[in-house]
């Protein structure tokens, strides 16, 4: 409880209700207030899920903080809201990259401020609504609320092709999230009339239906994972989408798909999951090593990242779909790790670009003389990239290599040639942009990173190596949830 | 029965009829200039209407005439919205009107008269007290489109919208005149038990029943039956558009649902295969044809035959859930589709149309808060979460899933996924894409209040629809079901 206010229902609505204040300061002669209405608003925001983590359990699975209110009492639909050790995390990884993506566009965004300001606060506020809706029906209605103020996102603030890229996004995201629907409309007919998903999770399925629902589900989340082969709208959106834009969807927006499997695929159609696992694997092997080496061959430094947060995301696919500790938890803590980096990595290529205006790699050269502290903060970010010992995201691909070699050995071998690959791209793109002599008059006339961007980069490389050092207290949230989750899942609901 | 007993059920109606004696009166009286007061008094009467209609509201299902009507929740329910919706529509188009010179005394009495028409449908149980309605309804609308005289398209459309308003009007009749045959009654009840007890002859029913569903498909506007509706959606008048396109949806639900459940009930196997084709047909036909289109008003007639036909799936389903979600479906796309015109009418200027798609590219720039409510509609049509159109279109799948057709639930998914691209559309152009003129938009203060209160209304039903839904359902329940 806040002031006798619910934590989860004040961290869903306070960044949206800021995000309406912050929109009603009208045009961009009220900048400057917008800016510090939104900075207020997303601190706020962060503030306010403190709670989550001082107040968790953690020596139980069961929902936490929940809230349960009639909403459409006609259909038995709930605003029923709780976290468990899976969902928990992201709500503070999400609520805490709002600010983040606040200041982060403080100067670059400079027409419609207020709009773009307010539209990340309304989305995060929606993403943690995603993250803790317990009912089908309200989570649906996030997950889908999520598009509209991303879909603004990337086309009014994009680059040259955004439009392009954003019907794509929107139009990939819709295609999969509405036959969800129709299998949660499904699972409403088998329960008999509920929707609420703990519900869902033990009502038995006949195996053709498993199967049906399980492509249904996979079709909305592996659009947002993305996974192989139907990735192709992110390296589109990303490289289109404005710096905060780019932020938000590797750090936020591919974990919402992610945790999708988690909540609903594996948890509602174990048999099938099983089943199926063969195939998901196979995709996610393809993922990690064909993304790899196509993330290799890119000329442009945003692409280049976005299709290494693919490959990334293949781990989280391996991890959960090998069935074991190890394999879930890694992939966890690779979803958590993932977002510093990748967040991270797309904040450096934002500060090059605001002061460039190129994302290609041939642009840059030497920035290292003339930025010496941006080098070492992209530098760190570039190794937990890579997967370097010590950060964060050496955590989670070990652990999910070791979960995948108890399973088959050429998983673990194919899966651990990230190792080779991410370190191949992100250290040579590395290369080019930073040493070397100075290139053009463009790297000649740089500035190094003022204060603000060095809070955003002290904070993000804290975490990274902070995690990558002493993960426990990450690795402690999810432990009994992961564990029971497996349980759940090894129990077959098959009815005949 | 005595006399008080039958005319309470029908008060509004005859309230709502001296009145339009009263105003066509009262209109002559009027000098040009003295309209406004028409306009007042045209308000009033709906808000009279709509007291009275609450006024004589009974629990339970009320006949009068000797069963030729009924009043009940369903039809007080719908009644009421669609003084709303005309209320609306009148506030939306009095400056588009004003400035055409045609916020004449007959565009309103038209309007009423139409209105009468609607009612006596919704509350219609006997086969020639629709078809009263129905025609009351469609020659009050031939009028209303033929309004503008020295418009060659608005005429044109009158010409095609009454031919083949006829010819509709003609299929039904003839359907009406076989199931009398058939059953010997052209009261729905009786009708009913004449089909149920089995004593009627069985291709004569058939076929009865085949020209009824063409004459309801004919006035709906579903594939193969639309061919009207884009030309008279384009050719007529926006303010007259928007009344085609919005408050009859209402009175044809009800007529669909008076004639097809009420009265044909037993025959709902073979009724809800026809339907089934229908529907497909119109949302692949709409959805698709509508992507091709550059003018708006052409773009929303196709988008009415989509939203139509996904209508007509809540039929197809059956049940307080199929019922009930159609009726949901009804109210709120009619809410939608008010919302849509209304913004063409408020961007239109003195001869200017602001019909076409272009002429909404970058309207964030020139009005956020238009942009914004515009967004808001077009979501809703599209059928995003939280707008109100989701959870229209969240009940009829639900509808249909749990009645079993879940692959036609994915039919009806995927088709609207191609439906949402030409929503999406406007919103890009609204918000991505330069403007084309910098002209100010002049808003009037009512139309401009209204514009928010249909935006803001479209997200807070969507924020809350657990009322809405329960009173259709309800509605549906009595009125329907527990006859």
């Amino acid at each position: 409880m806040i002031f006798g206010l619910p934590v989860i229902s004040v961290a869903i609505w306070l960044p949206i209700i800021f995000g309406v204040l912050v929109l009603a300061t009208g045009d961009d002669k009220n900048a400057p207030l917008a800016r510090n209405l939104a900075l207020l608003g997303s601190i706020l925001g962060f503030l306010v899920t403190l709670p989550l983590y001082s107040g968790f359990n953690i020596t139980t699975s069961a929902m936490q903080f929940e809230e349960l209110h009639n909403w459409i009492p006609l259909f038995s639909i709930h605003y029923h809201l709780g976290v468990d050790g899976i969902s928990m995390l992201f709500i503070l990884l999400n609520s805490l990259f709002t600010p983040l993506v606040v200041l982060a566009g403080w100067k670059v965004i400079d027409k419609r401020v207020a709009q773009y300001m307010a539209a990340f606060l309304i989305m995060s506020g929606i993403v943690n609504g995603v993250f803790a809706a317990l009912d089908a029906i309200l989570f649906y209605v996030f997950w889908e609320a999520m598009l509209i103020p991303m879909f603004i996102i990337i086309g009014v603030w994009g680059g040259p092709n955004r439009i392009y890229a954003t019907m794509k996004f929107f139009l990939y995201t819709l295609l999969g999230s509405l036959l969800m629907l129709v299998a949660l409309l499904y699972l409403y007919r088998q329960t008999g009339g509920s929707f609420e998903i703990l519900d869902f999770h033990h009502v038995g399925l006949t195996m053709t239906a498993q199967i049906l629902i399980f492509i249904a589900f996979f079709f909305a989340f592996a659009v947002k994972v993305p996974m192989f082969p139907v990735h192709t709208w992110l390296p589109d959106a990303h490289v289109e989408a404005p710096t905060g834009g780019s932020v938000v969807l590797a750090a936020i927006m591919l974990k919402v798909g992610a945790y999708g499997f988690l909540r609903f695929s594996m948890p509602i159609t174990p048999d099938a999951s099983h089943k199926l696992a063969g195939v998901m694997i196979a995709l996610s092997l393809i993922a990690i090593v064909y993304i790899g080496l196509v993330a290799l061959k890119q000329s442009d430094m945003k692409k280049l990242v976005a299709y290494s947060s693919i490959s990334h995301m293949g781990f989280v696919t391996l991890g959960f779909f090998i069935f074991n500790a190890y394999g879930m938890e890694g992939a966890l803590m690779q979803m958590i790790s993932h977002g510093f980096v990748a967040g991270a990595l797309f904040l450096c290529i934002g500060v090059l670009y605001d002061r460039v205006h190129s994302r290609e790699i041939s642009a840059y050269g030497g920035v290292a003389n003339k930025m010496p502290v941006f080098a070492a903060f992209f530098m760190l970010f570039a190794m937990a990239n890579s997967g370097l010992p010590g950060t964060s995201a050496f955590v989670g691909e070990f652990m999910v290599i070791m979960g995948a070699i108890k399973v088959n050995f050429w998983y673990a071998f194919a899966a651990a040639s990230t190792l080779i690959f991410g370190a191949a791209y992100t250290l040579w793109m590395y290369k080019r942009v930073i040493f070397g002599a100075v290139a053009n008059h463009h790297v000649a006339e740089l500035s190094d990173i003022n204060l603000r961007e060095k809070i955003i980069f002290t904070l993000l490389a804290i975490f990274v190596l902070g995690m990558g050092i002493y993960p426990l207290p990450f690795s402690e949230i999810l432990h009994v949830s992961v564990n029971d989750l497996l349980e759940h899942v090894a129990h077959s609901k098959l009815i005949y | 029965m005595n006399l008080m007993a039958n005319l309470m059920p029908v008060a509004a109606e005859i309230f709502l009829l001296c009145m339009v004696c009263t105003i066509l009166i009262v209109d002559l009286l009027l000098t040009q200039h003295g309209k406004f007061w028409t306009y007042l008094l045209v308000q009033i009467t709906l808000l009279g209407c709509a007291a009275i209609t609450v006024y004589t509201h009974v629990d339970g299902v009320v006949y009068a005439f000797n069963k030729m009507y009924v009043d009940d929740l369903m039809s007080d329910v719908l009644k009421l919205m669609s003084y709303l919706g005309v209320a609306m529509m009148l506030v939306y188009s009095r400056q588009y009107l004003l400035v055409r010179g045609l916020f004449t005394g007959e565009f309103m009495v038209l309007a009423l008269f139409a209105l009468l028409g609607m009612n006596v449908m919704i509350s219609a149980n006997h086969f020639l007290t629709l078809y009263l309605g129905l025609e009351l309804l469609s020659l009050s609308l031939y009028a209303m489109v033929a309004l503008q005289r020295d418009s060659a398209t608005a005429t044109e459309a009158a010409m095609k919208y009454f031919v083949l308003g006829a010819l509709a009007s003609g299929l039904l009749l003839y359907g009406m005149s076989m199931l009398y045959g058939a059953t010997g009654t052209l009261e729905l009840g009786a009708i009913k038990d004449a089909i149920t007890h089995g004593v009627t002859n069985k291709a004569l029913l058939t076929f009865g029943l085949v020209f009824i569903v063409s004459g309801l498909s004919f006035k709906l506007g579903v594939v193969p039956f639309h061919m009207w509706v884009p030309d008279v959606y384009h050719g007529a008048p926006t303010a007259m558009t928007m009344f085609i396109g919005s408050v009859p949806k209402l009175a044809a639900f009800a007529f669909v649902a008076r004639i097809l459940v009420e009265g044909l009930q037993p025959l709902v196997h073979d009724w809800a295969s026809m339907l089934m084709i229908l529907a497909i047909a119109s949302m692949a036909l709409g959805n698709l044809s509508a992507i091709a289109q550059t003018n708006m008003k052409r773009m929303f007639a196709y988008s009415t035959i989509t939203h139509m036909g996904f209508l007509l799936l809540g039929f197809i389903s059956g049940g307080v859930e199929g019922y009930g979600a159609s009726m949901f479906y009804a109210v709120t796309y009619v809410l939608m589709s008010l919302g849509g015109f209304g913004m063409i009418m408020l961007l239109s200027r003195a001869g200017f149309e602001a019909d076409n798609l272009s002429d909404f590219k970058g309207l964030n720039q020139r009005s956020p808060w238009l942009a914004f409510m515009m967004m808001l509609l077009m979501f809703s049509m599209a059928g995003v979460p939280p707008t109100v159109g989701f959870y229209a279109k969240l009940s009829v799948l639900n509808a249909v899933v749990v009645a079993g057709y879940t692959w036609l639930a994915v039919v009806a998914v995927l088709l609207s996924l191609i439906g949402a691209f030409y929503y999406l559309r406007i919103v890009k152009l609204m918000y991505f894409d330069a403007p084309e003129s910098h002209e100010k938009i002049h808003l009037s203060p009512d139309s401009a209040v209204l514009i928010s209160f249909n935006g803001l209304g479209v997200l807070a039903l969507g924020m809350m629809p657990g009322m809405l839904m329960a009173i259709c359902a309800a509605a549906v329940q009595y009125s329907l079901l527990l006859r």
